[in-house]
């Protein structure tokens, strides 16, 4: 069934391309606002700033690369509600299609769109962003795709569950957006009180977070292997979870 | 003529509601097996636990030999469906429906071509579906449930919702479907397109089959009566008519004669009798009960009540 994988990945990325502010919605704003704020709040910061530590050196990168994930991952949640009120789901059901093909061809769209975006991010930031850019851009695109995927895989969860198409980019957001805040991007996690320390212990996105600014800053893949393995359980308990509990109408 | 389809004491219910039940039939190679029976009566239901989207809680069902349940992927390969309630993405054009279809099955897309000119849907290949008219949506879920040449086809109300041009066209869709040997499984609301395109069909309420048979032999086994209404300014008329023995009623008003009884032979006999009697008729036509009268007679209430 690879054929038939190719061929609705293809049609699947035409079709969500033919959207009105699709491509402009996932790939350019994200990008935009990644220079722009860059280019608001960098020279604030003063020229001596050591760029390796700061927000802007790091944490920007890294948060817009979460919240690119995220917003691939709510736009997968929607899709996958609106396929299934819709009765998209269960007529693609009807055919020698495999389930996990149809999801495995959204997972590829959001994927491609993802490293779309983020290659035009890198790309436009070495011309226009305030810190150099020196990123090791296979390795930083490898974390990203782990990451992504482990966080997509919680998009499958909440797509299984959540009832209607109405609800599922406002439960999507209320469960996912949260995690940014504990995930070490804003606060050290260390420094955070007892009752948060122990939610960005359990919070998926502390581990993406970790992965992402630690290879953006240069660290070695042997460094970051506990992040990794913590975002591959998450991919795989998510994945078996909603595999379970997934409805087709 | 061995049975595709074999289905026996199926019964499935949603929480409390029982929506079918003790549901037992088969369907014959080559024949065109029609499910009848008014809105909510568990025709989807059933069709849909033949086809394998919905598991029974109870009983047996087999299709070409396959389990619906088990084989399901082998059972999709052979099988075309069209579902009564089905949208495809917005924006997914008409030729790449039809381009994934054609090789989810791996068949020609060409085949899609001359389909969709069957189907009137040529000119809209490069329209969305969502620009599609409800009847041209229709049409193409047809093209889609036709695509692979499939030995059983299951057509969940065919043609709700389509012009009468477009109605006819899928009904010699359908019988040319049946020419090439293969079956097929529809369910309709419409007595007219049952009578006219089903080999036998089943009647269906509150879950449970009512009779199978033949659309004629229904006819005759619940509905025998016959009306001859005729005009005829013969003054004898009405007791000549009275003398045949399978007229139980004739009634006058005015110049108008109408003839009530049983069995085949009436309308014969009423003929005989007038040109026997040498009666000047000036009208003549019968009334012969449908599967509508059928439907009433089991059911104690229309189809569409
Ligand atoms: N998914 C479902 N969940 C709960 N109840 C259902 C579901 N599908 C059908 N039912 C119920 O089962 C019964 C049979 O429904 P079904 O759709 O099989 O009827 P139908 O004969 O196809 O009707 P129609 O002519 O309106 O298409 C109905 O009472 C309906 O309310
Ligand atoms: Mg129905």
């Amino acid at each position: 069934m690879l054929r038939g994988l190719w061929k609705l990945t293809w049609i699947e990325l035409k079709i969500f391309l033919r959207e009105p502010l699709g491509a402009i919605g996932t790939i350019v704003i994200p990008v935009l606002v990644f220079i722009l704020v860059g280019r608001a709040i960098g020279p604030k910061l003063g020229p001596t700033a050591n760029a390796a530590n700061t927000f802007i050196g790091v944490g920007l990168p890294v948060l817009a690369s979460i919240l690119i994930a995220i917003s691939a991952v709510l736009s997968l949640v929607t899709i996958i509600s609106i396929y299934r009120e819709g009765g998209i789901l269960k007529r693609l059901r009807a055919t020698p299609l495999r389930p996990h093909t149809i999801l495995t061809a959204h997972v590829i769209v959001k994927l491609l769109l993802t490293a779309a975006t983020l290659s035009l991010m890198v790309l436009a930031g070495k011309r226009y962003y305030p810190v150099g850019i020196h990123v090791r851009f296979v390795g930083f695109t490898i974390a990203l795709l782990i990451s992504t995927c482990s966080i997509l895989s919680i998009g499958f969860l909440i797509a299984s569950i959540v009832p209607t198409a109405r609800f599922a980019q406002p439960i999507g957001a209320i469960i996912m957006y949260p995690m940014i805040a504990v995930s070490g991007l804003f606060a050290p996690i260390a420094s955070l009180p007892p009752l948060l320390h122990a939610a960005a212990v359990i919070v998926p996105l502390t581990y993406a977070v970790s992965l992402l600014a630690g290879i953006w800053r240069g660290d070695p893949w042997s460094a970051h292997l506990g992040d990794v393995a913590a975002l591959a359980l998450v991919f795989f308990v998510c994945t078996a979870l909603s595999a379970k509990v997934f409805r087709w109408e | 003529m061995h049975p595709v389809i074999q289905v026996s004491g199926v019964r499935k219910t949603y929480g409390s509601n029982v929506a079918v039940d003790e549901v037992s039939f088969e369907v014959n190679d080559g024949e065109i097996f029609g499910l009848i029976g008014p809105n909510g009566a568990g025709k989807t239901t059933t069709m849909e636990c033949i086809e394998g989207l919905r598991t029974p809680d109870r009983g047996a069902i087999s299709v070409l030999g396959l389990d619906p349940f088990r084989d399901v992927y082998k059972l999709q390969n052979r099988i075309g469906v069209q579902l009564q309630q089905a949208q495809l993405q917005k924006r997914i054009k008409v030729w790449e429906a039809i381009d994934l279809w054609a090789l989810l099955y791996g068949k020609q897309a060409t085949d899609g071509e001359r389909l969709l000119e069957q189907l009137g849907l040529a000119d809209k290949r490069n329209a969305w579906f969502m620009t599609l008219s409800g009847g041209q949506k229709q049409r193409l879920f047809i093209a889609l449930a036709l695509i692979n040449d499939p030995e059983v086809v299951f057509l969940d109300e065919l043609t709700t919702g389509l012009d009468p041009q477009a109605r006819r066209a899928i009904w010699d869709l359908v019988r040319g479907i049946r020419e090439r040997g293969k079956t097929v499984f529809l369910t309709t609301h419409l007595m007219e397109e049952a009578e006219r395109l089903c080999d036998r069909v089943a009647i269906i309420e509150h879950g449970r089959i009512i009779d199978i048979d033949r659309p004629q032999s229904l006819v005759n086994r619940h509905c025998p009566d016959r009306s001859v209404v005729l005009a005829s300014d013969d003054p004898h008329a009405a007791e000549r008519f009275r003398a045949i023995p399978q007229a139980e009623t004739v009634t006058c008003s005015g110049t108008q004669i109408t003839i009530r009884g049983r069995g085949d032979d009436l309308v014969t006999e009423v003929i005989q009798c007038i040109s026997e009697n040498r009666i000047r008729v000036t009208d003549f036509r019968t009334i012969l009960p449908n599967l509508e009268d059928v439907f009433l007679k089991l059911t104690g209430h229309s189809i569409r009540d």
